[in-house]
């Protein structure tokens, strides 16, 4: 990790995208809940303040408590804000402050919350707000890794070039001229369907205009909806080719080889396809 | 995708491959003002202040760059002048 003098083992990854709704608080979840599955102890932070989600994506939303604010101001130690998750071992929830904004943040609180974090954790998973602002510069300051979640859409893959303009000069790693933060492209909504009709950018297109190593291909699903009207991680949806690409992308962030799959359109039957359906 | 679609003319770029098109040249442009200083829009617009007192031109007609090489930095000017009645 990029903190101050110890050397810890702890490695800091920010879940980024510049755009609001291409899945970063859906893909943090997911995500922190596949590594803490392989048996890693991790935590997953709400960098959201005053608009936190995560709590009803992870299902404990009733447990909150005391927050990641509370714990920077020492309203709160770090164990009284944490929240275990009921479902999977070696995993915990910091939550975002609901009545704070995001000035409540500051580079020294977050640092001393990281710090202390880090003594006990192996992966610390920053879940970042939309935006170019505070917030997200919070989030990512001190990371090492950094998966930006892009939707296959104009608007999506400009927002996330200038997050990696923002990751690659602002961080922590950038301004002490240290190695620079690990980037890795998630690509989530994706509609194979759609791409081979020529009205979705590929997943080739993507990568040649962002030019940065891709973690994996989440396809467009009923099942995100379901999991998180259910406040399940997707990934634990062991069914649904959604849960099955966010796993592959845990294999391989862990360092894994996993092909690509789910990216061919699904056959459709000569009656199907002939009405339309 | 219906029976109907299947008689469309499908002559026409698709609209991904134009999307695409637009992203590289936008994200391009993007990048290459990524690390300019933040001083360069302010001196730009006093530059274009100072010819426009001897030459009318609009904004558009002045272009400048900043280029970083290893061992130099290279301030290229552009300016357009109106022609001459």
């Amino acid at each position: 990790m990029s903190l101050s003098g110890d050397t810890t083992l702890a490695k800091i990854i920010v879940v980024t995208s510049g755009k609001g709704g291409v899945g970063k608080t859906t893909s943090s979840a997911a995500i922190g809940t596949g590594i803490a599955l392989k048996g890693h102890k991790t935590v997953i932070i709400d960098f959201d303040v005053g608009l936190r989600n995560l709590d009803l994506i992870m299902g404990c939303e009733r447990r909150v408590v005391y927050d990641f604010v509370n714990v920077i101001n020492k309203e709160a130690t770090l164990s009284q804000a944490l929240i275990k998750d009921k479902r999977t071992k070696d995993l915990f929830i910091l939550p975002a402050s609901q009545t704070r904004d995001k000035d409540a943040l500051t580079i020294e609180g977050v640092q001393g919350v990281l710090e202390e974090l880090a003594k006990d954790f192996e992966y610390i998973i920053c879940d970042s707000p939309a935006g170019i602002e505070k917030g997200a510069q919070m989030a990512l300051y001190f990371a090492d890794a950094a998966i930006v979640v892009t939707n296959p859409e104009v608007s999506s893959v400009r927002d996330s070039d200038r997050i990696l303009g923002i990751l690659q000069s602002k961080s922590k790693r950038a301004e002490d001229g240290k190695e620079p933060i690990e980037e890795h492209l998630l690509l989530t909504r994706y509609h194979p369907g759609r791409v081979a009709l020529g009205e979705m950018l590929s997943v080739s297109d993507v990568e040649d205009i962002l030019a940065i190593p891709l973690l994996g291909v989440i396809p467009e699903s009923e099942a995100v909806l379901k999991a998180s009207n259910q406040g399940t991680p997707v990934i634990l949806d062991t069914d649904s080719e959604a849960g099955l690409a966010y796993m592959d992308a845990v294999d391989r962030l862990m360092g894994e080889e996993r092909p690509l799959r789910f990216l061919e359109v699904q056959k459709k039957g000569f009656i199907k396809r002939l009405l339309g359906g | 995708m219906g029976i109907f679609d299947y008689f469309k003319s499908k002559s026409a770029p698709s609209s991904a491959s134009v999307a695409k098109d637009r992203l590289q040249i936008i994200v391009a442009h993007e990048r290459s003002k990524r690390h300019q200083p933040d001083y360069l829009p302010q001196m730009q617009q006093e530059i274009i202040d100072v010819i426009r007192k001897y030459v009318n031109i609009g904004n558009e007609d002045v272009q400048i760059q900043l280029d970083n090489t290893d061992d130099c930095s290279i301030l290229e000017l552009n300016v357009t002048l109106p022609e001459q009645n």
